[in-house]
């Protein structure tokens, strides 16, 4: 087979101003994809576009801010139907016959609901809470509640002592709707799980540690932690199930529902492989389905082989991906007894995805969260379950319209690491990562701190918690349980009926 | 039927908007007063409502039949009486019917017909349910099926009176400084609409059960799914209507204590639950996780009552006003002091009660046993 001269160009154009650069070689040493270089001889800085990601590291520490990287105004003759990014494709598809893959969620222009929702504010007739001066409430009980409370009264007289004689039910307190994401040791790395990790045990929140297994030294967090197993099973054995706080089982991803788990070889390393219970080196490929659940039944039969495992202490939480009939999906899964559901939207981010299925599989959260609470609700089996989503928050006013469709509290991954440096460059599945989070090359993992970390991560849960506060009280609410499932508090400009209809939501000035 | 949702809400607002007056006493040892106390009470607190809706409940004003259901009725024809009446007639074994007395008064006006009936259920026909399941179904059916016909008070040796129009004009209207009760309630409305129907002033109520309410409900949506799911229907779109369903479901079928109820209605913060002793602290977390959907939050200051029984109860952080006087064996509730100092001039003691903290009244046994024969709800 002849080499094969590549059709495509370079996606980005790197500008490099002369007269501000001082050959420092910082843009050579903070590139991982090999695009800066320097000649000594001709005192020069070279660069290999066609190598560049657009991950924006060397501009950002390039120290006399020489550098421009931005999108190549290069474009083919304009076509509708034939964009830039289909050509690219085709052509990458023509030089490699294989599946192209991406990494981070969904970037197309699919119906972002949150941008068409938009929320109440208390005018006269109530008044609105400065949460500053008066308390304001986000604790959320993560689990299934019992239907009632039942009372022992030790005597007959009406206001005599009485004790609750309900048995409850596991259940995790956060003190901030807000979750770190399933995101596996192995596809982020060893600082970035504990970045994540130490931000939720400081924080009082949870983070999930994917389908990567759970390395020794993170047990300490674990009244903090939430264990997925998946279909591959990686690094589950009993200690690691009961260490955590909430076992997840992991069913579907937003990102790629229909498919398991992809972590390239190049990411298993000697600490990876030891973590996953996998040889170094192999691709770890989780089975699309969970091989000992095809049906209904099954799940129920994992959920309590868990709880069993668990000494009925834990919740256990199953995840899906957003799917057609999430909803009634989600009715089996509270009546097969998980004690919490957890559902990924269409924008969910992933490590390692087919871009095709990435870009065509799913529905947006909005639409399922909306619906899969309401069909809880008509059931009367709402509060068997606690409802949690995922799936491209971006900020606070998202995750508190989620609450106002139902939630009990939302996952981020995206947000969580462009707060510790990601810029979305989609090339996580390279295991390359300039920034030091979806990489295991030791070089790259050193430039992630996970002190300097962790206090970005809780600065952003402390910035949105303050956020929600802000909000709650302007609609004269001070308890975050008041505003779930609270679509009064809604109104959608933009949207079809139907689509209003699927929201449970009136349009504005109605 | 009497589309109630379109008479009450001709809007279709997401729920109405009340601001209002409330005033409320009671005798621990069951002394009786006559209506003329409440009427001055609320007169003095004229301003406070806007003519839209005033009412009052009163307990223990029917000690001749403490053991029949007594139902007022409002009628919008004739047909609708006979109707309703036939269907009474297929229900209860004992009934005697008349007109609630009257006298006519300049700010009364558009009087649907006003009937009363002492009830016993056919007790053949309870299947298992018991007297008051068996009556509230039958209320819920008369209002939402019998066009024309609404219940509204159907208790025990309790009666609900009210209507569309100051609440002084809506006590002498019905004459009720001809009754004697223990435990009076009363309530003057300002909605933010022009909806006037008879059936939308305050107290609501279900069986004995009444409720008063001045205050908003931000927390309405959540109220409402929940009590959804429990078999509730929202059919009035008033947040007073979440308070008397929560109240209802709580007490009644989920046979909480008053003092419990009131903290599932106005929890104590969290921060205050991490300081308490262990057993307070399970109790009031069990509280919270479990019934967290039936929390009433923004501002309201309410007035429950049932059979011996009064509670006033304000939301946790006080946004709407609610003074407490106490007098020998009498407890007085106003949204001000004011009318309490007019009928009582010389108390023992007032005070504001602070947020979320009860202020619960009972009889005495001997008077209990007197005005309601039938006993004291008991936990299951």
């Amino acid at each position: 087979m002849s080499v094969m001269k590549t059709h495509l160009w370079p996606e980005f154009i790197i500008e490099r101003n002369d007269d501000r650069c001082i050959r420092c070689e910082v843009c050579v040493n903070q590139c991982s994809f090999e695009v800066h270089s320097f000649d000594a001889t001709f005192n020069e800085v070279f660069a290999e576009d066609m190598n560049c990601v657009g991950c924006q590291r060397c501009q950002v520490f390039c120290p006399t801010h020489a550098l421009t990287i931005r999108p190549n105004p290069t474009q083919p003759r304009p076509n509708a139907n034939w964009r830039v990014e289909h050509l690219f494709d085709l052509k990458k598809q023509a030089e490699s016959g294989g599946i192209v893959l991406t990494g981070m969620g969904n970037d197309k222009p699919i119906s972002i609901y949150w941008d068409h929702l938009l929320l109440n504010a208390s005018q006269v007739t109530n008044p609105s809470i400065d949460p500053l001066r008066e308390p304001m409430e986000l604790r959320t009980y993560l689990g299934r509640k019992p239907d009632r409370v039942m009372f022992h009264r030790d005597s007959e007289l009406p206001g005599g002592p009485v004790v609750p004689v309900t048995q409850m039910t596991p259940l995790v307190p956060i003190e901030t709707p807000i979750i770190f994401s399933a995101m596996s040791y192995g596809a982020i790395s060893y600082n970035a799980q504990k970045s994540l990790m130490q931000a939720a045990a400081a924080f009082g929140t949870l983070a999930n540690t994917g389908e990567g297994g759970w390395p020794r030294e993170f047990r300490k967090f674990h009244d903090n932690v939430i264990v997925q197993v998946a279909s591959g099973r990686f690094g589950v054995d009993l200690e690691y199930l009961n260490d955590a706080k909430i076992v997840e089982i992991k069913l579907g991803q937003g990102a790629k529902p229909g498919i398991g788990g992809h972590l390239p070889g190049e990411k298993v390393t000697a600490d990876v492989s030891q973590t996953r219970m996998i040889p170094e080196g192999s691709d770890a490929l989780s089975p699309a389905p969970q091989h000992d659940i095809y049906s209904i039944e099954d799940l129920g039969m994992l959920i309590h082989a868990l709880k069993e495992a668990t000494r009925y202490e834990k919740p256990i939480s199953v995840k899906i991906a957003a799917v057609h009939n999430a909803p009634a999906i989600a009715s089996g899964m509270v009546r097969a007894g998980a004690d919490i559901i957890v559902l990924d939207g269409i924008r969910g981010g992933t490590g390692a995805a087919p871009k095709i299925i990435r870009d065509n599989v799913g529905i947006p959260i909005e639409l399922a969260l909306a619906q899969v609470d309401e069909r809880l609700r008509k059931e009367g089996i709402r509060q068997q379950a606690s409802l949690l989503v995922a799936g491209g928050f971006r900020n606070s006013g998202d995750v508190i319209k989620a609450i106002a469709l139902g939630a009990d509290a939302v996952y981020i991954g995206t947000a969580a690491f462009v707060a510790i440096g990601c810029t979305l460059c989609q090339k996580c599945y390279t295991g390359k990562c300039a920034w030091g989070i979806t990489t295991n090359r030791p070089d790259l993992v050193k430039r992630l701190n996970p002190d300097q970390c962790t206090e970005r991560l809780t600065n952003l849960l402390r910035a949105w918690s303050r956020e929600i506060k802000e909000m709650l009280g302007g609609m004269g609410i001070n308890s975050l349980e008041s505003l779930r499932g609270n679509r009064l508090h809604l109104r959608a400009v933009g949207l079809n009926q139907w689509e209003m209809d699927a929201l449970g939501v009136k349009g504005a000035g109605f | 039927m009497w589309d109630i949702g379109k008479k009450q809400n001709p809007y279709s607002d997401d729920k109405l908007h009340d601001a209002c007056g409330i005033f409320a006493m009671m005798s621990r040892s069951g002394r009786t007063f006559a209506g003329d106390i409440p009427i001055t009470a609320m007169e003095n607190m004229h301003d406070r409502g806007n003519g839209l809706g005033g009412g009052f409940a009163a307990y223990g004003i029917y000690p001749d039949w403490p053991e029949l259901f007594a139902f007022h009725l409002m009628f919008e024809t004739k047909e609708a009486k006979a109707e309703t009446e036939k269907y009474l007639h297929q229900h209860f074994s004992s009934m005697d019917g008349e007109e609630i007395p009257t006298r006519p008064h300049p700010g009364i006006t558009s009087a649907p017909i006003l009937f009363r009936y002492f009830l016993r259920p056919n007790h053949h026909l309870l299947e298992g349910l018991s007297e008051d399941d068996f009556v509230v179904q039958r209320v819920m059916h008369i209002n939402l099926k019998i066009d024309g016909a609404f219940v509204f008070s159907s208790g025990r040796n309790m009666g609900v009176f009210k209507a569309v129009g100051h609440t002084e004009d809506v006590g002498r209207f019905f004459k009720l400084d001809e009754y004697e009760a223990y435990c009076w309630t009363a309530h003057s409305r300002f909605p933010t609409n022009t909806t006037a129907w008879w059936g939308g002033a305050h107290p609501f109520s279900v069986l004995d059960w009444t409720v008063v309410h001045n205050g908003e409900i931000s927390s309405y949506g959540t109220n409402r799914n929940y009590l959804e799911m429990q078999g509730y229907f929202c059919t009035m779109h008033t947040d007073t209507e979440v308070i008397a369903y929560a109240m209802d479901l709580l007490a009644r079928r989920h046979g909480l204590p008053i003092e419990m109820v009131c903290k599932v209605m106005a929890p104590p913060l969290w921060k205050d639950i991490d300081q308490m002793a262990q057993a307070d602290r399970d109790l009031y977390t069990t509280l919270r996780v479990i019934y967290g959907p039936l929390l009433m939050n923004g501002p309201f200051s309410i007035v429950m009552a049932h059979q011996g029984e009064m509670v006033a109860l304000g939301d946790r952080i006080r946004l709407r006003p609610l003074v407490a006087a106490e007098r020998d064996d009498v407890i007085y509730i106003a949204s001000e002091e004011a009318p309490i100092r007019l009928v009582e001039p010389t108390l023992d003691r007032v005070w504001i009660p602070k947020g979320g903290e009860p202020v619960i009244v009972r009889l005495d046994d001997a008077a209990m046993a007197k005005a309601h024969p039938e006993g004291r709800q008991v936990l299951k």
